[in-house]
C-alpha cells in the first residue's frame, strides 16, 4: 500500500511577460488501488499538475509538497521519480530518433528494476502486451514514437505503463485524440494494470467519455489552478450533462459548495 | 551556365549572430568579398555576388568550373579567402599548403586476401592519374611530392575473399605526402579499408577507379592521435553500372579535412556516400564532397552525420552535387545531420545542388543541425533512465545509422566502441 500525497502545491512558469502562477494551492491524496479523475476546462492547470509530478524542468514549485510514502518527490530528479514508481503517460509523447522501441523499453525496464529483465520472459511479456494493445509487432524495431500516429503514440504510452508496473500512474489526457476503438483498447490497458492491485491512478481528462471505460473512485474538478469541487463518480455524470460552465472562472470552491448546499436544501 | 549559377542553392547558411569568438557568420576565415556582400545570404543578388569567378584564369563559381591541375604552381598560395578553404584554419595545417611535403611520417601496411594484387610503384606508373586530378593546392602539393604509390587491384570478375586493409600509421610530424590507387576491375567485388592512426602531418591522394559493373566499398577511418593533421582527397571515377559505396569516419586528429568525390563516366552507376564524425573540444573535422552527374541515368545518395561536444569543436560539411545537362534520368539525394551536444561547438553545413537539366528522376538535399533536445531527455528520464545513459542512447542511435552501413562486423564493433569512448569522455 502506497500513498502519493500532494499538499498545497503552488507552481509557476516563466513566461516572456514574467512569472505566471498556474497551480494555486492543490492538495490531493492518492492511495494504491484508487482511481482519481481530474477534470477541468482548458488552461485550468491539469497538465501542469501532471508534468510537475513527473518533474518537468519548465515548472517551478514555489511552495507545497509532493511525497511518495513520506519521501520527498520534489527533491528527486526526473529519473529518480520514475524509479521510485511514478509514471507519466504523456499528452504529447516525443519522437526519439535513433533509439528503437526494443532498446528503449529494455533500457528503461533495467533502470526501473535496477537489473536487466530476463531476456526470455521479457521478450514474451513485451510481445503479449503489444498484442493486447493491438500494436503491430514491427513497432518494436522502429524508433521511439517516430512516425507513429497520435493514437499509436498513446497506445505505446500504455504499453510502457503495463510493462514498467509503476506505483502511481498519471495519465495526462491519454484519451484526447483517440477514436472510440482506440479509446477502448487504451482503457482496457489501464484497467489491466490497475487490476493487478498495486497501482494508484491519476486520470487527467477534459472529457467524460473515458470515464465510461475507466471508473474513477474520486472526481476532482480543476478550475484556475485549484480544485473547486470534489466528489464520487456521480460528479462526472453531472459534468457530462452540465459542462464546466457553472464553474465561472474565479469562483472559489466555497462559493460552489454554498451554491450546491442551497440547491440541495 | 551563369543563369544556373545564380540559382545555386545555398541552404544552411549560418545565422547572422556571431556566437563564438573569432567566428563570423560565414566562418573563421571570411573573404572580405563576402563580408561586404553577405548581408542576406539567401537572396538572389547575394548569391550572384558570392561568385568567385570572373577573372582571368579564375574558375566560375559552378562546381564544374573549379580549377584542377597536377601542378602545384597552378594553384595560388592559400589566403583562407578561397571558397573551398574559408572554413579551414590554415594556421593549423602545419605547412601542408606551404611546405615541400618531403617528410616520411607514415608507414603503409596492407593486408589483403590472396586474390587481390598489392604493389608499390614509382611515380611513372601508368595507373597514376587514372582516376583523379588535384582540385586544391594541398592535394596538388602531395601529388608533386609523393615518391611511391600503393596500388591495390581487384582483378576482373574476382570477388575478394575478405576486406583489404590499408593501415596508414603516422610516426612523426614532418609534413608528408602519400598516394594510393585502388582499381576495382570489371565485375569485381571488394571492400577496401583505409585505416589512419597515430600522429602525422599528411596530405593524401586516393584514386579510386570503379570499372564497369564493379562493386567497391571504400571505408576511410580517421582515428588519429589528437595532434595529427590530415588532408585527404579521395576521388572516384565510376564506369557503367558500377556500384560504389564510400564511408568516411573521422574521430581523431587536430584537423582532418576529407574531400571525397564520385564522378560518373557512364550510365547506370550508383554511388552511396556516407560519413560519420564526432568532434571534441578544439577539433576541426571537415568534409567536402562532390558528386558529378555527367552522364544519364545514374544514382547517388549521400548521408553524413556528425556529433559535436566541447568548446571550439568545429565541423564542416559541404556537399556539392552537380547534375549536368547531359545527366538526364539522374536520381540524387544528399543530407547532413548534426547533433550539437554542448555549448561552444559549431557545425557548418552547406548542401549545394546545381541542376542543369529538368529531365531527372529526383534531386533533393537537406541539412539539419540541432541541439540535444531537452524534451527527448525528459521523455527518457521520465522512464527512469539516468541522464548520462539517456544522452548516450540518443547519440549512439543517431550515429548508428552510419555505422550500420559499414557491414564489416569487426569495424562496426570498433567504431561503436570508439563512439562510446567519445561519449564517456564528456562530463554529461
Amino acid at each position: 500500500m502506497s500513498t502519493l500525497e500532494i499538499k498545497d502545491l503552488h507552481v509557476s512558469i516563466d513566461t516572456e511577460q514574467g512569472t505566471k502562477e498556474i497551480l494555486k494551492g492543490v492538495s490531493l491524496t492518492i492511495r494504491t488501488g484508487e482511481t482519481h479523475a481530474i477534470m477541468g476546462p482548458n488552461g485550468s492547470g491539469k497538465s501542469t499538475l501532471a508534468s510537475t509530478i513527473a518533474g518537468h524542468p519548465r515548472y517551478n514549485v514555489t511552495s507545497g509538497t509532493i511525497t511518495l510514502d513520506g519521501e520527498d518527490v520534489l527533491a528527486m530528479s526526473v529519473d529518480e521519480r520514475a524509479r521510485a514508481g511514478v509514471f507519466l503517460a504523456m499528452q504529447y509523447p516525443v519522437e526519439v530518433p535513433g533509439v528503437t522501441m526494443t532498446n528503449f523499453l529494455r533500457t528503461a525496464k533495467t533502470a526501473i528494476d535496477g537489473e536487466a529483465p530476463k531476456l526470455r520472459t521479457w521478450t514474451k511479456d513485451v510481445k503479449a502486451a503489444m498484442e493486447q494493445l493491438r500494436i503491430d509487432a514491427d513497432f518494436a524495431q522502429r524508433n521511439v514514437n517516430e512516425g507513429f500516429s497520435g493514437g499509436e503514440k498513446k497506445r505505446v504510452e500504455i504499453l510502457q505503463l503495463e510493462l514498467f508496473k509503476p506505483k502511481f500512474a498519471v495519465l495526462d489526457e491519454t484519451d484526447s485524440g483517440l477514436d472510440v476503438d482506440a479509446l477502448k483498447v487504451v482503457s482496457e490497458g489501464v484497467n489491466r494494470a490497475h487490476a493487478e492491485g498495486n497501482m494508484g491512478t491519476l486520470l487527467i481528462t477534459h472529457y467524460t467519455r473515458i470515464l465510461r471505460y475507466i471508473k474513477p473512485d474520486f472526481v476532482h474538478v480543476f478550475v484556475d489552478g485549484q480544485v473547486v469541487e470534489e466528489g464520487g463518480p456521480e460528479l462526472a455524470d453531472r459534468l457530462e450533462e452540465e459542462g464546466y460552465d457553472r464553474y465561472a472562472t474565479g469562483a472559489g470552491a466555497a462559493t460552489i459548495a454554498a451554491a450546491d448546499a442551497a440547491a440541495q436544501a | 551556365m551563369t543563369d544556373i549559377t545564380t540559382e545555386k542553392a545555398r541552404i544552411g547558411a549560418p545565422s547572422a549572430q556571431p556566437f563564438i569568438d573569432g567566428f563570423t557568420e560565414e566562418g573563421e576565415s571570411l573573404s572580405p568579398l563576402n563580408a561586404t556582400e553577405s548581408k542576406s545570404p539567401l537572396a538572389g543578388d547575394a548569391v550572384k555576388s558570392h561568385s568567385h569567378g570572373g577573372g582571368v584564369g579564375v574558375p566560375d563559381s559552378s562546381r564544374a568550373g573549379r580549377l584542377t591541375s597536377y601542378k602545384l604552381a597552378d594553384f595560388k598560395p592559400l589566403t583562407g579567402m578561397e571558397e573551398d578553404w574559408r572554413f579551414t584554419p590554415l594556421k593549423r595545417l602545419r605547412g601542408l599548403h606551404t611546405a615541400a611535403l618531403d617528410g616520411n611520417a607514415t608507414t603503409v601496411d596492407v593486408s589483403a586476401p590472396g586474390n587481390v594484387r598489392v604493389e608499390t610503384v614509382g611515380r611513372d606508373d601508368r595507373r597514376i592519374g587514372s582516376a583523379a586530378i588535384p582540385e586544391d593546392r594541398v592535394s596538388a602539393n602531395a601529388w608533386e611530392n609523393f615518391s611511391q604509390a600503393t596500388v591495390i587491384t581487384v582483378p576482373a570478375d574476382v570477388q575478394a575473399d575478405g576486406e583489404v586493409t590499408v593501415r596508414i600509421t603516422g610516426t612523426g610530424t614532418e609534413a608528408s605526402a602519400q598516394h594510393i590507387v585502388i582499381v576495382a576491375e570489371r565485375f569485381s567485388k571488394s571492400v577496401v579499408v583505409l585505416d589512419h592512426q597515430g600522429t602525422a602531418v599528411l596530405s593524401e591522394n586516393v584514386e579510386i577507379l570503379v570499372e564497369d559493373g564493379a562493386q567497391l566499398t571504400v571505408i576511410s577511418l580517421q582515428e588519429w592521435n589528437d595532434d595529427a593533421v590530415h588532408a585527404s582527397s579521395q576521388q572516384a571515377k565510376l564506369g557503367r553500372d558500377a556500384k560504389f559505396k564510400h564511408i568516411v569516419v573521422s574521430l581523431g586528429g587536430d584537423l582532418v579535412r576529407v574531400t571525397p568525390s564520385a564522378r560518373f563516366t557512364a550510365p547506370g552507376a550508383e554511388a552511396e556516400m556516407f560519413g560519420l564524425y564526432f568532434a571534441d573540444a578544439g577539433q576541426h573535422l571537415e568534409q567536402r564532397l562532390f558528386v558529378d552527374h555527367a552522364v544519364p541515368n545514374c544514382k547517388s545518395n549521400v548521408l553524413y552525420k556528425g556529433a559535436l561536444q566541447g568548446r571550439n569543436a568545429h565541423t564542416v560539411w559541404v556537399g556539392d552535387v552537380l547534375i549536368r545537362k547531359e545527366a538526364e534520368g539522374t536520381d540524387t539525394y544528399e543530407a547532413n545531420r548534426n547533433l550539437v551536444l554542448t555549448d561552444g561547438a559549431r557545425a557548418d553545413s552547406v548542401p549545394n545542388l546545381e541542376i542543369e537539366t529538368g529531365l531527372i528522376e529526383g534531386a533533393g538535399h537537406a541539412s539539419a543541425t540541432g541541439r540535444f533536445d531537452d524534451e527527448h531527455l525528459f521523455y527518457l528520464m521520465a522512464r527512469g533512465i539516468p541522464e548520462d545513459v539517456a544522452r548516450r542512447l540518443v547519440v549512439r542511435g543517431f550515429l548508428n545509422e552510419i555505422i550500420q552501413q559499414i557491414r564489416v562486423p569487426a569495424i562496426e564493433e570498433r567504431l561503436t566502441d570508439a563512439v562510446e569512448r567519445e561519449l564517456a569522455a564528456t562530463n554529461h
